[in-house]
């Protein structure tokens, strides 16, 4: 038995410590909003935060998951992931939306650690998240309104 | 007709809140888990026909026929219905139509969410489903007032009477009851539109930033095991035996069993199975050995000798007194369509039925192949589309293997299984866009106009063998192997287009802009050619040339104002310009490109314009025009799938490269107003990218990028 913490509730789940997180929320905690991309961290979109960092947890074994703070896309909302979400929706981001939790997870990594990010700290930022579609110019700009959204 | 299965969290809660409003049209058990079942629905909802159903809470459910894969059709779809129904839009909740011949695409025949033909093709239809519907809540009203339908109007979900009395739709459910649907109806007159033309706002963002969509990998029902398959490494092979003692010896792992495309390691979750598959020894009967390097060296023997002629005018044989003459040739390589989420499907499979959960573009397909594999009737298979986590055709299968793999399987072990496939077995999946090599032979006249266009193209083709065949194959020739080709707006007194059947080694497929994907590359890129060995300037050439083409002419026009053609640029920018016409739709680009210190092309701007004749959704056409640039930059700079002793080379995202966003350029759209035929938007934007960055390439390096991908560094090559 393993020990989870994930969006704040503790969680025992049944699995061998080699297993990597992303099935653990997936399959043993039916929290699907984390998504299977690739397997080996190109992708981002299972990116999830661990003790406030952005993680891929397709490549984050349990036994490296226990007892730290885990929130999904499902956990989060802070005030940040609020602004995400209004900007996301203003500038109408998503197209299939499989990748948006985790373009989510990482702008919210993001912005916590640069508030008003350029350009540059945005390509920084989201390079690691791939988005089939091209929706990359919204994601720029959602992520410039939210920041812009931020109480001063 | 059954609209009632959904395994959607998001739109339990929403049935559930609306609950309280009124009439509870149905319900879900969440007990269940995630596999939610509804129980049959009250009686009193008022269905006017498939596609609209109007509860008593006022909320109104379109069911939609059309998968939504990113494109935007649930929302454009109902925006098409919700106008002429004269309903409020804040109440429009849109859910996947089951599979049924009543949701059936006006074009095809039968449920195919493909071809960009989605909003072309229910123009009509939809239009005239939401007036009727509103016809019939006038109808109800008036009965329920005892006045004449002519004193009533409809507006905003309510119906309104010249007497000042006002009642919602959702207080005409029991009314409706029993009005039979009118079957000519008045459409509205498109200056009175109120959600069609507008940047209405899509309606699946909430469930698609907070994690509660569920695609069809989301999906889990009672008693469900998940597997994973191994198939031949070779395509066209074989399993010949396999043993399953160590795989059945990882933790989890249930059953091993072989399918018709290999064999499947069923398990409690994914990791087990990926353990047990891994453990797993299988041998193989392989199947051709197919090697990029040999294939690429008989395409272009191949392409040196006559082909099959799709189209002939004048001679191009016959042409003398030519000033300059061209004679080069264009590659394009596999290509994997790389959606984000990776291909799956669940199957459960009893004796009385089929259900199917899957992110599917053919409904109709899937079911037909499911039934055949369990031999119950189609009507007994039951298809839940899911949200498609991404497509690009290649959810869009004729042999449906992908739902036949999960049927067989939950057959096979007589349980419903999810078979989820890694990124590697999508990505060494087949089922590509085909590889291709292209002759093209031009001359000019001493005025600098061509007088010859010869282009001839080898490639697969994944219409011959289906049956689609009929309807693709004209004279030896795929159509759809060289669609864009075949459609020159160039005027040229000799033309000849031709084809060749390349190796039929690999399985292709559509994929985004199918034919036009390659042809326009080489089109676009080879009239740039003649342009400058004319001495002109490329859209002026261009242009010069398409006075029978005007919508294509305009395009042109006005991307090349809107991009400041002509104009000075940074140093070390240059523009490069392409126009094609594809899916009834007009697109021009112009791209501003720069060169690194290594060679590496960097993508600052493309500016598009597009007329797709009469829009729907004015914010979704600049969505997939944006997305279409994207994608086509990915299929220049990177993609390739390429073959060395019968296998794959490519594995993952790593050695499989997508643009990232510090790549992404800024795509500016301008949408033409126009009354003209309907065209689509999902695709179109695709094929004129690649050869705009070419042909802006060349102006910076003097260099003619004539294959795809392009080299890391361009200045090097030609």
């Amino acid at each position: 038995m393993i020990s989870l913490k994930v969006n704040g509730k503790n969680y025992e789940v049944d699995a061998s410590p080699d297993m990597p997180l992303l099935w653990a929320l997936r399959e043993n905690l039916e929290l699907t909003g984390t998504k299977f991309g690739c397997g080996m961290a190109q992708c981002g979109a299972c990116t999830v935060h661990m003790d406030g960092n952005a993680v891929r947890s397709c490549v984050t074994p349990l036994s490296r998951a226990a007892g730290k703070n885990i929130i999904t896309i499902e956990g989060l909302n802070d005030d940040i992931a609020q602004r995400l979400r209004d900007a996301w929706t203003a500038e109408e981001v998503p197209q299939c939306g499989y990748c948006q939790s985790g373009q989510i997870m990482a702008a919210a990594v993001l912005l916590r650690e640069k508030p008003h990010p350029t350009d540059e700290d945005i390509d920084y930022g989201m390079a690691g998240n791939i988005c089939r579609c091209g929706t990359y110019q919204r994601i720029r700009k959602a992520i410039h309104r939210a920041a812009k959204a931020s109480t001063p | 007709m059954n609209d009632n299965t959904t395994v959607n969290r998001r739109k339990f809660l929403q049935t559930g809140a609306l609950a309280g409003g009124g009439l509870l049209l149905s319900f879900y058990m969440p007990a269940l888990g995630k596999g939610l079942k509804r129980v049959p629905p009250a009686p009193a909802t008022c269905a006017p026909n498939a596609f609209i159903r109007i509860n008593a809470d006022n909320s109104i459910k379109i069911l939609c026929g059309h998968s939504e894969m990113g494109q935007g059709t649930y929302t454009a779809m109902s925006q098409l219905i919700a106008d002429e129904m004269d309903a409020d839009w804040s109440k429009i909740v849109v859910e996947a139509a089951p599979a049924h011949q009543d949701y059936f695409n006006p074009g095809f025949g039968m449920q195919l969410t493909g071809g960009s033909a989605s909003a072309y093709s229910e123009w009509e239809r939809l239009r005239k489903v939401g007036a009727s519907a509103r016809a019939i809540m006038i109808e109800a009203a008036a009965k329920k007032w005892n006045v004449p339908a002519a004193g009533c109007t409809a507006k905003d979900g309510f119906v309104l009477h010249s007497s000042g009395k006002k009642i919602s739709y959702g207080d005409l459910v029991e009314a409706a009851q029993g009005i039979t649907p009118p079957t000519d109806v008045k459409l509205k007159d498109p200056k009175d539109f109120k959600y069609i033309g507008k940047p209405v706002k899509r309606l699946d963002t909430k469930e698609k930033t907070n994690g509660e969509g569920i695609f069809g990998m989301d999906v889990k029902i009672p008693g469900m095991l998940v597997a994973v398959i191994q198939r031949p490494p070779v395509f066209g092979g074989k399993v010949k035996s396999f043993n399953a003692d160590k795989a059945k010896a990882v933790p989890g792992v249930q059953q091993v069993v072989q399918i018709d495309r290999g064999v499947a390691v069923v398990a409690t979750g994914y990791w087990a199975a990926k353990q047990g598959r891994e453990a797993l020894e299988v041998e193989w009967e392989d199947g051709p050995l197919l090697d990029s390097v040999e294939q690429r060296k008989l395409y272009k023997e191949m392409a040196n000798k006559p082909g099959s002629v799709a189209l002939k005018e004048g001679d191009v044989s016959a042409v003398t007194g030519a000033a300059k003459a061209l004679d080069v040739e264009y590659e394009t390589p596999y290509l994997n369509h790389a959606q984000m989420e990776p291909l799956n499907c669940v199957a459960d499979v009893r004796a009385d039925g089929c259900d199917i959960y899957i992110g599917t573009q053919a409904q109709t397909i899937d079911q037909m192949v499911a039934a055949g594999i369990t031999g119950l009737k189609p009507e007994q298979v039951k298809i839940h589309t899911m949200l498609l986590g991404g497509a690009f055709g290649r959810r869009a299968i004729m042999d449906g293997h992908i739902a036949a793999e999960a049927v067989q399987v939950s057959k096979a072990i007589a349980k419903p299984v999810k078979v989820m496939w890694s990124r590697e077995d999508d990505v060494r999946g087949g089922y590509y866009r085909q590889f291709s090599h292209h002759k093209m032979i031009g001359s000019l006249g001493a005025d600098g106009k061509p007088l010859s266009w010869l282009h001839r193209v080898v490639c697969q083709s994944f219409m011959i063998g289906t049956p689609m065949e009929q309807m693709a194959v004209k004279n030896g020739v795929d159509m759809i192997a060289v669609e864009g080709a075949t459609e020159l707006p160039y005027e040229v007194p000799n033309l000849q287009i031709e084809w060749h059947r390349g190796t039929e080694a690999v399985p292709t497929l559509w994929m985004r802009s199918v034919g036009h994907s390659y042809t326009a590359f080489a089109k676009e890129c080879f009239i740039d050619e003649l342009a400058f060995a004319a001495g002109k300037d490329p859209y002026q050439y261009r242009r010069s040339l398409m006075d029978k083409h005007p919508r294509l002419r305009n395009v042109l026009d006005v991307a090349a104002k809107k991009a400041g053609w002509g104009t000075a640029l940074p140093a070390g920018r240059a523009r490069g310009i392409a126009v094609h016409e594809s899916f009834k739709s007009f697109i021009a680009q112009v791209a501003e490109v720069s060169v690194t210190a290594t060679g590496k092309i960097k993508v600052h701007k493309v500016v598009c314009a597009i007329d797709c004749g009469p829009t729907i959704n004015p914010d979704t056409i600049k969505a997939q025009m944006e997305g279409s640039v994207v994608f086509a930059l990915t299929s220049a700079f990177y993609g390739d799938i390429s073959f060395e002793n019968g296998r794959v080379k490519q594995r993952n995202f790593h050695d499989y490269k997508i643009m990232r966003i510090n790549e992404a350029p800024v795509v500016e759209t301008h949408i033409i107003e126009s009354t003209d035929t309907m065209g689509g938007v999902g695709e179109p934007g695709v094929p004129p990218t690649a050869p705009a960055v070419a042909n802006a390439v060349f102006v910076l390096t003097k260099n003619r990028l004539r294959k795809m991908p392009f080299p890391a560094d361009v200045r090097k090559t030609t």
